[in-house]
């Protein structure tokens, strides 16, 4: 905790004592809606076109913010529409900066995905919005290897290109093969900024895999792609379906540790519990579930009206009290037991019978 | 006089209640379809004002020295509390706005600007009075274990002090709701498990040290000079919440046409008699828009024990057709002016001092049924809580 902090937190707990049951945040959010740390925030600055489906938003974050993320993260965001927040998670695109005091995220609007779409084409500036802190470790090592692939498709490049652009800053660029498939050449997000890297930086090579008329990168290409895969550290962003293929391939490869995966809808680390019979003691409701099914789910299969947000472990508005029983984090394994252990319901199962307070 | 059976008093066949309850069923969908970016907009601009409002008080009172700023301070203050506590805390725990997702507003963390702990409310309101309304020997809300406000409970002479026990009740309300859970009577008996006692306790010493603290040392400490007369004016504000809160509290369930049931209601009640009893148990009063804000919505009484979780600020909408719902299957809809729903009120409290055989009763319920036992019934003696009243966790009880 840095000095700034501690006199903030010290101001913070004394002025409780004039502004309970509130805190002194909920008055100054007044003044500027950024003064705040109970429920991060950001102001949208700007909203950048990248592609005709895709933009960057420019997000100036409040306070409570911390500035230390590692390039190829990826934060939350939550955005009010008709009245209720949705969460999402999206990667930073921007490197870390100690000035400047502000993020970037791009998001792609996907046709299924009205929140996406609303992110894209329906913010204006001046938005406040909710933030999660970043997380993940789709992370380059310190010092990076020397030798990089990167196999990215369609959004899939925003992690890659804050590791890119930290490098490219940093002027410590290795060895990076970069294979990116995009439909066509005018739905490339940052297309024309990784051309220009490439003819600055010799040691990029850029692999433009149009697919509308190429059609996919298949597996067996990677030879002629990048004939030395085998010998790279080897990150990958894209769709379920290509992190799926490139999974099995270098599983067969007998390559597996070389393989750093970002999947978009996380498969919940593919950790399972025991399952057991969940009871809502509030509600009086009880259900059978499997391993795999979140509490959430079951919850909500049982028709116990559920309190979610962004349904992958992010921003905690799932979190209920464990009165009795173990829950496991399928992300981790990690074990919760009750009595009154707060849990996030969206990445826990149970671990035998369990009850939860709603 | 008490109802043993809602069908039966309202004349009224199972399917017409079930047709009734599903109608019912119905305005609930449509609203919580149709909430949305206005509602949202709603509940953040009354918690902007009121903090507006709360923070512009406490500015004022810098100059309390001078009687005009004294008693603007005063006057600020009262309506920020109000609004916190009525329209905005009471409503907020009852779950209205959790729809949004949004963890500054919402039932689960909510602590309001009063002496009793939200948890502790959150179980003795939501559950216990929302659930058991009006039903003897299971709603505490009835008289709150301090005035005798049904002909069924059991005449003691010390009732005859009722005149006086009401007065100290609306001057202290607040401190009375905040010991409402703690069920004194048990502890009297020694009946209440010492460890739910202990923890309660310490629940509600904290809040209070925070709550006085708060408004009788830090404020009056940083207007110097002013001290002593921001603490009075700070209690003036709190004093006049009290009345106010009282006055508003007592017109819900007291006015004559809210009636009473025995326990033989609640077995096997359906979620449709549910809907019926809460009805008939219920007083709305009229007024104005700002009247309405200023009491929380609790103008619409029956609305919002129809529908505790639906925002408060639909429920004059609601009204618009839950009251020609009752109308149609000859339901008695309570209401009327405010200084007549409080006066009826106040008539029970006065009549009820002394035993039955001096008095006539006003309430037209029914049959007059047995006394009732003294005492508060226990949760586990409950059935199951329904999910629509609001939430509570264990926190407050165990």
């Amino acid at each position: 905790m840095g000095a700034t902090e501690m006199v903030r937190e010290t101001a913070r707990k004394v002025g409780a004592g004039f502004t309970t049951p509130l805190l002194p945040d909920d008055y100054l959010s007044l003044l500027n809606p950024l003064w705040t740390a109970r429920e991060l925030r950001g102001r949208v600055e700007k909203v950048i076109p990248e592609t005709e489906d895709a933009a960057t938003l420019v997000i100036r974050p409040g306070w409570g913010w911390r500035y230390d993320h590692r390039p190829g993260q990826y934060v939350g965001i939550g955005v009010q529409v008709r009245g209720k927040f949705h969460w999402r998670s999206y990667s930073v695109s921007s490197p870390p900066k100690r000035s400047g005091r502000t993020i970037a995220i791009t998001v792609r609007a996907m046709p299924e995905g009205f929140l996406s779409s609303h992110l894209v084409s329906g913010l204006q500036p001046g938005t406040i919005v909710r933030l999660a802190l970043p997380n993940g470790d789709f992370v380059l090592p310190e010092p990076p290897p020397a030798k990089l692939l990167f196999l990215v498709g369609g959004s899939g490049i925003t992690p890659v290109m804050a590791i890119l652009r930290t490098l490219d800053r940093r002027g410590t660029l290795p060895d990076v093969v970069l294979a990116y498939s995009s439909p066509t050449p005018e739905r490339m997000i940052f297309g024309a900024e990784l051309r220009e890297l490439a003819t600055r930086h010799p040691t990029l090579h850029l692999h433009e895999q149009h697919t509308d008329t190429h059609g996919m990168l298949a597996m067996a290409d990677l030879d002629r792609v990048c004939p030395d895969w085998r010998q790279r550290e080897t990150w990958a962003c894209g769709p379920a379906p290509m992190l799926d293929a490139i999974e099995e391939h270098w599983h067969d490869a007998g390559l597996t540790e070389r393989l750093h995966l970002e999947r978009f809808n996380p498969v919940l680390g593919g950790e399972t519990a025991e399952g057991g019979t969940i009871t809502f003691i509030n509600s009086g409701k009880t259900c059978q579930a499997d391993g795999a099914t979140t509490v959430l789910e079951a919850g909500e299969q049982a028709g116990v009206g559920m309190p979610y947000g962004c349904r992958m472990g992010i921003c905690h508005t799932c979190t209920l009290t464990l009165v009795q029983g173990t829950v496991r984090d399928l992300r981790n394994g990690n074990e919760f037991s009750g009595p009154n252990e707060p849990v996030q319901t969206c990445v826990t199962a149970a671990a035998g019978d369990c009850t939860l307070d709603i | 006089m008490a109802i043993a059976d809602v069908k039966e008093y309202a004349h009224l066949t199972e399917e017409e209640v079930a047709e009734l309850g599903r109608e019912l069923d119905q305005i609930r969908v449509e609203i919580e379809e149709s909430r949305g970016d206005a509602d949202a907009a709603y509940i953040n601009r009354l918690i902007t004002v009121q903090r507006t409002l709360a923070a512009a008080g406490r500015v004022t009172l810098f100059a309390s020295r001078w009687k005009p700023a004294f008693f603007a301070g005063a006057g600020l203050l009262a309506v920020a509390k109000i609004l916190e506590n009525m329209e905005i805390g009471h409503n907020v725990m009852h779950g209205q706005w959790d729809w949004m997702n949004d963890p500054e507003i919402h039932s689960s963390n909510w602590e309001w600007d009063t002496a009793q702990p939200a948890e502790q409310w959150k179980h003795s309101h939501n559950y216990i009075h929302h659930q058991f309304t009006n039903v003897l020997g299971y709603d505490n809300d009835i008289g709150y274990g301090i005035l005798r406000m049904a002909r069924e409970q059991k005449w003691h002479p010390a009732n005859l002090g009722q005149p006086v026990y009401n007065a100290l009740l609306a001057t202290l309300f607040q401190w009375g709701v905040a010991l409402h859970d703690l069920d004194i009577e048990a502890i009297r008996k020694r009946e209440k498990d010492p460890k739910v006692m202990k923890k309660q306790l310490r629940q509600i010493w904290r809040k209070v040290r925070r709550q006085v603290g708060k408004d009788y040392v830090f404020f009056p400490a940083l207007t110097g000079p002013a001290f002593v007369q921001t603490a009075a004016a700070n209690a003036l504000a709190n004093l006049t919440r009290n009345l106010w809160s009282y006055m508003i509290i007592f017109c819900g369930h007291f006015p004559d046409g809210a009636l009473h049931f025995t326990e033989e209601e609640i077995e096997d009640e359906t979620r449709s008699e549910w809907y019926l009893r809460q009805v008939l148990g219920a007083a709305n009063f009229t007024g104005g828009p700002l009247l309405h804000i200023m009491s929380g919505n609790l103008g619409y009484q029956i609305e919002h024990h129809l529908f505790p979780d639906l925002p408060s600020n639909r429920y004059g909408q609601i009204s618009e057709r839950v009251r020609p719902l009752c109308e149609k299957y000859g339901i008695p809809y309570t209401t009327g002016p405010l200084h007549r729903q409080y006066g009826q009120a106040l008539r029970t409290i006065l009549k009820l001092s002394l035993p039955n055989r001096f008095t006539t009763s006003d309430r037209r319920d029914g049959p007059h049924s047995p006394e009732i036992p003294r005492g508060r019934r226990a949760d586990d003696e409950r059935p199951v809580r329904r999910t629509e009243t609001g939430g509570w966790t264990s926190r407050a009880t165990a």
